[in-house]
């Protein structure tokens, strides 16, 4: 009797063992390929790390005849920056203040509102490019670049490249709608995180409803905002397509943008321009992967960053159900 | 202690600005109905343009057939929509159970370092720039076999696709009370029946949800494609040739300077808003008033609306 | 009367000059459901008013119609006056900031400011009334934590976050928040009990001693309490008003059935 039921008790051990070794190794799957990942970006730009070592990072150069082969990094970096911290600038104060008027609504207003930025975030890229290219380009060009440039042109730095269109501003907006919805979501939750006491000590004092923001909410909540805000960045900075499609594609040392309204080029962008094309045999391939390594590299950073800050403030608990 | 009169003293140096306090109170008001509608504004014009420029182009010619001749204006974009599915299909195949499996690691088994590292891991993993994946696929498969293939753009998708299936995954066991497992090992059944057979389906909704809008998501993917499967202008012939798909005809067509190409373009742009919209509404509108799919909702927020 | 002379508060002459607040017929719905029902009492200046009564009876939602606080809350509704010096708190035409100052509040657990130091918590109030001179601000800070029974314990290190004050200490902070901003009634909701019988003791040697000033209404679950502390009582159950006289006399000689069981323990 006893041998029958070990027997049985094997059996049940094992499917349930088997069960476990799968799901185990599923879940290391993502550890396999992150490691598989960076091995393989490291080796296949090796080259240029040969040739050129860490100059390639601040390097302005870009010639992929033969013989003349020489590729530097830094405009395509300084173009990422730039774009996603401008997209930063402008699109996390309309976040905020989407997330302050969400937090504050009635259900029956806020709930579709929500629903709809979310929609934002629904749609692709490569629409967004879309739309930027044949649409908003025109109505920005005539509405803002142009009469920017001609009454400040002179004055202010900023506006003194003459505007066509596809340029770091174009593209920095575009990007800026683009990070509203990540931005005010993250936002919200860390806002609702505010006790309501808090907000109840501060409506005692006979505060209005922005002194009520300003007193309990926002010192509150800062950190979280923050973190918010560099979230933002960090999807800025990962995206390609719309970018790709309206900042103009300029490279080398003329990627470096002097004024709002030049042209310029994203890491990701010179990726998805020039990868095709680019032979393997020579340093061109090598260098377009050097680049996808130093992106990948300051998207972990960045994101880590504000995953840090904002999961510090809601203190999310994590862990699984112990069966 | 002080008196009376002390106190109407310190009452008078209130200053009577309540009226400017009430004022700057409006003002910012409307400050931020400005930022709300600075954000509806794009997304009714893209949506409204898409539809508006796009419809025109649509015709079964256009659903079915092969691209005419750069700037002739004939053809379509069959072999994109095509393409468009085949390849979501297959990173579907190849994600959903590595996603699933995962999301069950995490959440029946994954209470300890191990555990941890995975989650943190895969928050770390979703953050990586699509083109960056795409390269990987191109370095590991394409390299590899010598020729663009259409494994390599599945693969991509799928490797965009797992990790937010395992996090929603995840949430949704969790969301599970411990208790339906603790009947279900209490009738003496394995943990893997249990798992499969009672937690996942109390768990489904909030898993088909996070599924779905996963499919969406990379249903609407370019970077990742422009490396591995390339675009072609050619129905699907076999696993190792290059294949088109939506978002790449769209950009190809965008880079053309033709008014026609412009048209066709947005008429794949129409049928590309269409499906993956159609899909994001959809399923928000069905689930979107159930308490256990708005956390769902919560996580893909933070994720999805990530790099393309 | 302008809103102007609302403001810098003179007692009014006339016959509600003994009664600092009036609450007339409240009645506060959420969504529908009625959570009081027809209230009306009366405080004298200058006196201390219990509100006793069973979890759930309405005290709480009661007492936050008297500084409107039900404005922040979705989905209540509130009937009925409030008169504050004879003007009535939810007229429409009167935006409650501007009474509201009038009308400080002590909640249950203590709530100070947290990224804020003692003294600027103390001072929040008074900075959003547009009072910057330090000298002044140095005064009120004083005399309000004196009032608190905290200026002692706190004198020498004004700059520390409040939050690194015992419950007991940062609830005495916020009633010297809510003392700061000079009102005239204090609204305090069972203030003593999340705290220890030491600083219970000190909070109600606090009310004692303000209510030479201020008119005081304090809800409390501590019978002993409501006697050591307060001159009148009232006693509501499941949103009504059931008794409403002089303390004493309450708890000795209950006229209604219900306050007698409730005072006796029967119930709670």
């Amino acid at each position: 009797m006893e041998k029958i039921l070990s027997k049985q008790n094997d059996r049940r051990f094992d499917s349930d063992k088997i069960f476990k070794m799968g799901a185990t190794l599923a879940g290391c799957f993502v550890l396999i390929v992150i490691v598989l990942l960076v091995f393989q970006l490291i080796t296949q730009s090796y080259p240029i790390w040969e040739e050129e070592g860490l100059s390639f990072i601040v390097g302005t150069d870009w010639n992929a005849a033969d013989g003349r082969e020489s590729f530097g990094a830094l405009p395509y970096i300084v173009g990422t920056l730039v774009t996603s911290t401008l997209a930063m600038i402008i699109g996390v104060p309309l976040s905020i203040g989407i997330a302050m008027f969400i937090s504050d609504a009635p259900k029956k207003i806020g709930v579709p509102l929500g629903f709809l930025i979310e929609l934002l975030a629904a749609v692709p890229s490569i629409i967004y490019g879309l739309w930027g290219m044949y649409v908003f380009r025109g109505f920005f060009l005539d509405m803002i670049e142009k009469p920017l440039h001609n009454t400040f042109g002179d004055s202010i730095w900023l506006f003194s490249g003459t505007p066509f269109g596809l340029d770091i501003f174009t593209a920095s907006i575009i990007l800026a709608v683009m990070i509203i919805p990540t931005v005010s979501s993250v936002a919200r939750e860390v806002m609702k995180a505010v006790p309501q006491q808090q907000k109840e000590a501060a409506y005692m004092l006979g505060a209005t409803k922005w002194e009520m923001f300003k007193l309990a909410i926002f010192p509150y909540s800062k950190t979280g905002l923050i973190g918010a805000s560099i979230l933002g960045l960090g999807r800025a900075v990962g995206e390609t397509m719309a970018v790709t499609m309206l900042i103009g594609n300029a490279t080398g040392i003329n990627a470096i943008p002097e004024s709002l309204f030049d042209p310029s080029q994203t890491m990701s962008s010179i990726i998805a321009n020039e990868f095709i094309e680019a032979s393997p045999a020579g340093l061109h391939l090598p260098a377009l992967i050097g680049v996808a390594l130093v992106l990948l590299c300051i998207a972990i950073v960045i994101n880590v960053i504000a995953h840090l800050l904002v999961t510090r403030m809601l203190k999310v608990k994590e862990g699984s159900i112990n069966t | 202690m002080n008196n009376l009169k002390k106190r109407q003293e310190y009452r008078s140096l209130f200053k009577q600005n309540v009226k400017k306090r009430l004022i700057i109170d409006k003002i910012v008001r409307i400050i931020i109905i400005s930022c709300v509608i600075a954000a509806i504004i794009p997304l009714g014009s893209i949506l409204a343009e898409v539809f508006k420029n796009g419809i025109t182009a649509i015709s079964i010619e256009f659903l079915t057939q092969t691209p005419g001749s750069v700037g002739s204006g004939t053809g379509g974009v069959g072999p994109a929509i095509q393409g468009t599915l085949i390849v979501v299909g297959l990173a579907s195949l190849m994600g959903v159970p590595i996603g699933v499996f995962s999301g069950i690691f995490l959440s029946e088994f994954g209470d300890n370092r191990l555990g941890r590292s995975v989650r943190f891991f895969n928050d770390v993993f979703m953050e990586f720039p699509s083109i960056v994946l795409g390269i990987f696929a191109f370095l590991v498969i394409v390299l590899v076999l010598g020729h663009f293939s259409v494994w390599a753009g599945a693969f991509a998708l799928a490797l965009i696709m797992f990790p937010i299936i395992a996090r929603t995954t995840e949430e949704s066991l969790k969301m599970v009370p411990i208790t339906y497992r603790e009947a279900g090992m209490a009738l003496g059944l394995r943990k893997w029946v249990v798992t499969m057979r009672i937690v996942i389906a109390a768990a489904k909704e909030g898993m088909i949800t996070g599924i779905m809008l996963s499919v969406a998501r990379i249903g609407g993917e370019t970077a990742p494609l422009i490396m591995t499967i390339l675009g072609s202008s050619l129905f699907f012939a076999n696993m190792n040739t290059p294949m088109d798909a939506l978002p790449l005809r769209i950009w190809r067509l965008s880079m053309l300077p033709y008014d026609s190409a412009q048209l066709q373009g947005w008429g794949a742009a129409l049928v590309l808003i269409f499906i993956i919209m159609g899909i994001n509404i959809g399923l928000r509108a069905l689930v979107l008033h159930k308490k256990e799919t708005m956390q769902i909702l919560k996580i893909l927020k933070e994720t999805v609306g990530g790099r393309k | 009367m302008t809103y102007e002379s609302q403001i810098s508060s003179e007692p009014i002459e006339n016959d509600s000059e003994k009664y600092k607040m009036i609450a007339e017929n409240v009645t506060i719905s959420y969504g529908g459901v009625p959570a009081v029902k027809n209230v009306s009492m009366k405080f004298k200046e200058k006196s201390v008013t219990a509100l006793i009564g069973p979890s759930g009876c309405g005290k709480t939602t009661f007492l936050r119609c008297l500084n409107r606080m039900h404005d922040m809350t979705k989905n209540a509704k509130v009937d009925g006056k409030v008169m504050i010096d004879g003007i009535d708190l939810y007229s429409k035409e009167i935006d409650p900031i501007y009474h509201r100052r009038k009308v400080g509040m002590v909640f249950q657990k203590p709530n100070p400011f947290p990224t804020m130091s003692i003294f600027d918590n103390v001072t929040a109030g008074l900075r959003l009334n547009g009072v910057r001179d330090k000298r002044i601000l140095n005064e009120i800070v004083e005399d309000t934590l004196k009032m608190a029974y905290l200026w002692d314990e706190v004198k020498n290190d004004l700059k520390k976050p409040a939050v690194e004050l015992s419950g007991g200490q940062q609830q005495r902070l916020c009633i010297a928040r809510a003392l700061a901003i000079q009102p005239e009634v204090l609204l305090m909701d069972e203030p003593a009990s999340a705290l220890d019988p030491i600083a219970t003791q000190k909070i109600e040697e606090t009310i004692t001693e303000l209510k030479k000033e201020f008119t005081i209404i304090i809800i409390t679950h501590n019978m002993q309490q409501a006697v050591r502390v307060s001159d009148y009582t009232g006693f509501m159950y499941l949103g009504d008003l059931i008794e409403f006289r002089n303390t004493k006399k309450l708890f000795t000689d209950p006229k209604n059935d219900l306050t007698a069981k409730y005072v006796q323990g029967q119930f709670g």
